[in-house]
């Protein structure tokens, strides 16, 4: 008798404190995202500045960011979420949004503003692809190549890669359709604006991937980041496409006679996406740390360790010169203006459509 | 079954041939890389067949005249192809100043049956030889892999300066970014947390389901040997899918028990395995002679029955530990950032970042396993003594 | 208390062992007696059953913690091989509606049809279920992923044409209070405002304590039932995904599309009879209702995307709308559940049975290889010195315990074109520079790789067959006056065939389910079905497909491995420890 009120007094107190609870943040962060340099850059320029704010936080990081999606299905099939915050690429951020794994913010509501008081939403500008998307970073895919194995003339032209005469030798190319398939019709004479149309017919998926198999004997299909840059130091490929972080670290920190084909560069975005289903604690944890985590001068501080384009316009005037090496970064962007000569921005509406369809014919011409 | 027949000498009818085959052989290679093949098997065998004469007409002393000839193929060796001909040279040297004597002395037929026919003496060597091969073969990778983790670069390639021996192509980065990373130590000491307590729950059911299956009358036996045995054959993909849906189900996904259940599954069939092999041979009248003499059956256990099959026991264990410390697959399932292990950090290792820390850590992981083995083989030899049975 | 029952069931029914003991016992003159006095079968019977209970009681732990820790993920994992609740759990009304439509019949579904899928689409898409249905049906008939995600952004206007038109009849029908003043029960708007004040106070959490439950207000459903049905569905989907009562939002369009459904077949009389709130602003409407500007759902679907149109898609959508499917297992033998039965998939999709072969002959010729390595290497160590044989042996053991990343790494740098195999040759004079061999990202390499991961599991059991032969039964044979290759082939190799058996099954086994060393080393020739198997799971998200091919590889190894059980038995399997 007595223990039960007692216990029915002790729910009662936590009944009658629970708001007070709910304002509490959680001390422990999981955050998901690519790991290698990539994720190094996130560590020094936002969650070790973080943690020396609040030394009580813990923050668990998570290489995870490829299994993300399947992951996160997962987790929301059992109902038990164990990531608070994940980094994602933009395609990816709009699937788990679409399917109600992702949650949806207000940008003006959760991020900072510029330091000259322009609103997040404005700041960010169109890089806000998705209503669950946080943008953090412009990151290109394209080409690198061998500077010791092309002659004397080096590729400037992303067709090159299609020219098995001038440039003998293995090509790395990434094991799905995006991006290729584009390259492919670019390559087959399509021009740059008709490249969509044309890949949402059959005739012209077949008419990719006919031009795709040219060179099939020849590439070597890459699934990991570390790969192309591995394989260009190995010189097993004479040029390989991945994305340009790497390949600026292969070329200027580890000094390999690699060189950098920007022509027909793909921009991409990457960013954050807050699981749909945490606890209000760990949600308040994830929204002090992200409001802290995506302002301007954070955003410029990533670009310090790594060659990618800070996501927010204010940012941009902030970047200086790499962490160790001191040399500008600026140059090494793929947003520099002679880089960004001839670009192609990734089709997000058309990948989250079509993903699916070209995904399993790209697989089954690969098998066969 | 030593053989005390005299050896007996060769003439140089026989040596010079075989010398100047082996010669040839070698000469290939060499004429190969120095462009001209024919011209070096005629030289290899032409100078072994010289050599070869010399050594065996001349009486020097051997030793000395082992030593002078490895140094004139090394000096050669170096002239030609630098320090890696330098290497080359030295171990022909060495070879050629030995062969022949070998071969002249009879002493090739000591140790065999002496009824042997000449090719069957062939092919008793040719056989060595073939399966010295194939050991090469198992154990290649494991030595390329030791000096690559001391290479200079992020990068899995021997760089020229390796090749040169030069110190500047080595260093011990990655070994001290084992040690210094906080990743990496975070992962071993997961690891070292996970790894033990499966082989625990592995070890402690394991033991006791085989004590039970090893006794005569038991119903279904083969069906539940069958399910015992299953967490090795079924394809890990498959176990790790399972189990990653399942353990998100009812809460265990992502977690420290999940794991280590997980890895305790996969590590039970090494267990069962080894310890009714060793109770195969457990003989029963003991634990009856136990109980006659008015030993409780716990006391029977672990006072008769326990330090008997003991090294069945930690063989089992050993297993069981290495395939949790060495799993990847379910982990990355099975597992959460927290509980990151050493395979697991490896494979992001070969996934994500470049870095031959690795292979620094496969290294130092080749070094416990042959503390491993060694600890395996003195229990299996006092496992012998102790039950009794004839070595093999 | 285990025992009692054991002992009862002991009793009752027989174990078969007994059989034997009782027909014996019918021809003997009278039972022998046990010390104790009982007929000494029957005290034998009990010690056998005590023993039996002794042994169950010891391997039951591990065979529940087996059980529960590893089949029953498994077979939880296998069964979605063939669930598929998902068509008709987010299509509800359509699959019932479809029914009695037939693909053969050449029309498209009738206007109902489309007004249930418009419902279905409705809610689906206000929880975000539809990208998933449309994934889903994807993998059966290209393009219906897109085709969902179309219609998931535009379904939610398709009401804004009556909601337009009522709302220029009535301002208040763009409100939230007043159509939650009609639809609602007064007792829950009152409950509804308590609720809303301690939310907004911070009293409560709303996860922990949701929103009152919604009432209808009475004699609405009788009323305007399809706007009724609409609104509590607005209502529940408030409460639980956005945690809001339902007057704290203007319903949906879906909403507004069934007033104007039900006004156009409520009478007149009924409309005039209601006198709850609203009810001028209800007759208005009615009295204007068939004057509206109107489309059928039919015509708003094809307006969005002529998909919908198509007869293909509507005959998939019918054909996976039963709960349970053999679709995923017709895909993973390259066929295909169509509207008119089952047909293989085009020739250019076929690509699952290659696979599977693929795999069965890479395992077969792995196998092959581990045999032949592996016989010679066993050999010697079953006929060397104890002592040379243990040092040996350490070197079969060394890369067996070797992180099978590492070994397979170490293959990636033995093999590549710029590798060391390649340097060796190179500078042998072998091959020329620029002529390297393509050793790696093959089905070469893989072989190789897993050769070299599997030679191990192939000499273990070798080794131990070929201790057990004895060396004097060759001599013998010679002696008898058999050539060396005869004695070998008639005298020992036939009795160290149980060892190739066991070890090539072994082998064959664990090489058919392999995954990291083809991903790594494989390339596109070499990969096996496991890797497709991760590839569903982690990158394209068909894990039905996926169950489907592991339940397929799971059986041909359950065959292997009972094939193993009568050739070796199971006990039979050494470690070399």
């Amino acid at each position: 008798m007595k223990l039960t009120s007692a216990f029915l007094a002790s729910t009662a107190l936590a009944v009658a404190f629970s708001p007070a609870v709910a304002q509490e943040m959680s001390n422990e962060m999981t955050i998901v995202s690519w790991g290698g340099a990539y994720q190094r850059s996130q560590q020094e320029a936002y969650s070790k500045p973080y943690v020396e704010m609040h030394p009580e936080v813990t923050v668990t990081w998570d290489e995870s960011s490829n299994e993300a999606v399947a992951k996160l299905r997962a987790m929301n099939e059992a109902g038990n979420i164990t990531w608070d915050l994940v980094d994602v690429v933009a395609a990816d951020a709009i699937r788990l949004c679409d399917e109600g794994l992702a949650m949806e913010y207000d940008p003006d509501d959760l991020l900072a503003e510029a330091p000259d008081g322009t609103s997040a939403e404005d700041d960010f500008g169109d890089l806000i692809v998705s209503d669950c998307f946080i943008p953090q970073i412009v990151y290109s895919t394209t080409f690198g190549y061998r500077t010791d194995m092309v002659g004397d003339t080096p590729p400037t032209d992303v067709c090159a890669v299609f020219d098995l005469e001038a440039y003998p030798g293995k090509r790395a190319l990434e094991k799905r359709p995006i991006n290729n398939m584009e390259w492919a019709l670019y390559c087959d004479g399509v021009a740059k604006d008709e490249i969509y149309d044309v890949l949402a017919t059959p005739e012209g998926q077949d008419q990719a991937l006919a031009k795709l198999d040219t060179i099939k004997d020849d590439v070597i299909w890459w699934s990991a980041g570390a790969d192309t840059p591995q394989l260009l130091a190995d010189g097993e490929v004479v040029m390989g496409s991945t994305y340009n972080g790497r390949l600026f670290s292969v070329i200027v920190e580890q000094n390999q006679p690699v060189g950098m084909l920007w022509d027909m560069q793909v921009f991409d975005l990457d960013g954050w996406i807050i699981p749909e289903g945490l606890s209000d604690e760990e949600l308040a944890r994830v929204k002090d740390f992200l409001f802290f985590a995506t302002d301007t001068q954070r955003l410029a501080d990533q670009a310090k360790y790594i060659s990618y384009g800070p996501a927010r316009q204010s940012s941009a005037p902030l970047v200086g010169e790499h962490a160790d090496l001191g040399i500008a970064m600026a140059p090494h962007m793929p947003t520099d203006p002679d880089n960004a000569k001839n670009t192609l921005l990734y089709n997000y509406e058309f990948w989250a459509d079509y993903r699916d369809d070209i995904d399993a014919k790209f697989q089954s011409w690969l098998v066969q | 079954m030593p053989t005390v027949l005299p050896l007996k000498k060769q003439p140089f009818s026989f040596v010079g041939p075989v010398s100047a085959a082996a010669g040839a052989f070698a000469g290939l290679f060499v004429g190969t890389a120095q462009g001209s093949g024919l011209l070096g098997i005629l030289l290899g065998g032409a100078l072994m067949a010289g050599l070869a004469y010399g050594l065996m007409t001349l009486e020097l002393p051997r030793r000395a005249t082992r030593w002078g000839i490895a140094a004139v193929f090394a000096l050669i060796g170096l002239m030609v192809g630098g320090v890696m001909g330098l290497i080359v040279g030295t171990a022909f040297g060495a070879f050629f100043g030995w062969f022949p004597l070998w071969l002249a002395d009879g002493r090739y037929r000591a140790g065999l049956p002496p009824y042997l026919t000449a090719g069957e003496v062939l092919w008793h060597y040719a056989f060595r030889v073939i399966c010295g091969m194939i050991f090469f073969f198992l154990i290649a990778p494991i030595v390329v892999v030791m000096p690559l983790s001391f290479n200079a670069e992020n990068f899995f390639t021997f760089t020229p300066e390796m090749l040169r021996l030069d110190p500047a192509g080595y260093s011990m980065q990655h070994y001290e970014d084992f040690f210094q990373s906080g990743d990496w130590q975070a992962a071993l000491r997961n690891s070292l947390t996970i790894a033990p307590v499966a082989t625990l729950l592995a070890v402690s059911f394991g033991t006791l389901a085989a004590i039970g299956l090893s006794s005569e009358h038991v119903p279904f036996r083969q069906a539940i040997m069958a399910i015992l045995i299953s967490p090795m054959i079924v394809p890990l993909i498959i176990s790790a899918a399972g189990m990653y849906f399942f353990y998100s189900r009812i809460g265990l996904q992502g977690t420290y028990l999940g794991v280590v259940l997980a890895h305790a599954a996969l590590g039970i069939p090494f267990v069962i395995i080894t310890v009714t092999a060793t109770l195969v041979g457990f003989d029963r009248s003991l634990t009856r002679a136990a109980a006659n003499m008015g030993a409780n059956p716990v006391t029977t256990f672990f006072r008769v029955q326990m330090p008997l099959i003991l090294p069945g026991v930690i063989s089992g264990g050993l297993f069981a530990f290495i395939t949790s410390f060495d799993e990847v697959v379910v982990v990355l399932f099975v597992g959460s950032a927290s509980q990151k292990t050493l395979p697991w950090q490896m494979f992001i290792g070969l996934r994500e970042q470049i870095s031959p820390t690795i292979l620094a850590v496969a290294t130092i992981l080749v070094c416990l396993s042959i503390a491993l083995l060694t600890t395996l083989e003195l229990l299996r030899r006092r496992s012998e003594k102790l039950r009794g049975m004839s070595p093999g | 208390m285990a025992d009692a029952t054991q002992t009862n069931a002991g009793a009752s029914g027989r174990a078969p062992d007994d059989a034997s003991g009782q027909a014996q016992d019918s021809g003997a003159t009278g039972p022998v007696l046990a010390a104790d006095g009982t007929p000494l079968k029957a005290s034998l019977n009990r010690a056998l059953r005590a023993q039996k209970l002794r042994a169950l009681a010891l391997i039951a732990p591990l065979l529940i913690f087996v059980l529960v820790t590893f089949i029953a993920p498994i077979v939880d994992m296998l069964f979605r091989s063939v669930e598929n609740q998902i068509v008709s759990e987010t299509l509800p009304r359509t699959v019932a509606e479809l029914s009695d439509w037939e693909a053969t019949s050449n029309t498209l579904p009738d206007d109902a049809t489309f007004d249930a899928l418009y419902y279905d689409l409705f809610l689906a898409s206000e929880y975000k279920n539809h990208t998933r249905l449309g994934s889903r049906l994807n993998y059966e008939q290209t393009g219906m992923s897109s085709m969902f995600r179309r219609v998931g952004r535009d379904v939610g206007d398709f009401g804004d044409l009556y909601l337009d038109q009522f709302e220029d009849l009535d301002e208040r029908w763009d409100e939230a209070e007043p159509w939650a003043a009609l639809m609602a029960h007064p007792g829950y708007l009152e409950d509804a405002a308590e609720w809303r004040e301690s939310r907004d106070a911070d009293r409560i959490d709303p996860r922990d304590t949701p929103a009152p439950r919604f009432r209808l207000a009475p004699g609405i459903e009788d009323l305007l039932p399809k706007t009724a049905q609409a609104y509590t569905h607005y209502a529940a989907f408030m409460r639980t995904e956005e945690e809001e009562t339902a007057d704290e939002d203007e319903p949906w369009t879906l909403v507004s599309t069934m007033l104007y459904e039900d006004l156009m077949a409520a009478s007149a009389a009924d409309i005039a009879a209601y006198d709850g709130p609203m009810a001028d602003a209800l007759q208005t409407a009615h009295a204007a209702a068939p004057d509206f500007e109107t489309m059928t759902r039919k015509a708003q679907f094809l307006e969005a995307d002529d998909e919908w149109g198509n007869l293909d898609n509507w005959a998939t959508i019918k054909v996976y709308s039963p709960s349970y499917t053999s679709g995923y297992f017709l895909t993973a033998v390259d066929m295909k559940l169509g509207a008119d039965g089952i047909v293989s998939q085009p020739e250019d999709q076929q690509i699952y049975g290659l696979l599977f072969k693929r795999t069965l002959f890479m395992s077969m010729v792995i196998t092959i290889s581990c045999i032949l390595l592996g016989y010679p290497v066993a050999w010697l160590l079953a006929n060397l010195p104890m002592r040379s044989a243990n040092l040996l042996m350490i070197l079969v053991l060394l890369p067996f315990w070797t992180s099978l990343l590492v070994r397979t790494s170490a293959w990636k740098v033995m093999l590549q074109q710029q590798g060391v195999i390649n340097d060796v040759l190179v500078w042998l004079g072998v091959v020329a520079d620029e002529s390297r061999l393509i050793m790696i990202n093959n089905q070469f390499g893989t072989i190789v790789a897993m050769t070299h991961i599997l030679l191990p599991f192939m000499i273990l059991p070798l080794y131990s067959v070929m201790q057990t032969i004895q060396p004097s039964y060759l001599r013998a044979a010679k002696s008898l006056g058999a050539t060396p290759f005869t004695a070998f082939w008639r005298v020992y190799f036939p009795q160290s065939v149980p060892g190739i058996g066991a070890g090539s099954i072994l082998v064959f086994i664990l090489a058919i389910g392999y995954y990291i060393t083809p991903e790594i080393v494989g390339g596109t020739s070499g990969t096996f079905i496991s890797n497709r198997i991760a590839y569903h799971i982690s990158s394209s998200l068909n894990w039905g497909l996926a169950a489907a091919l592991g339940t397929i590889l799971l059986g041909a190894v359950l065959i292997l491995y009972w094939a193993y059980d009568r050739i070796v038995g199971i006990d039979n399997v050494k470690l070399g420890g």
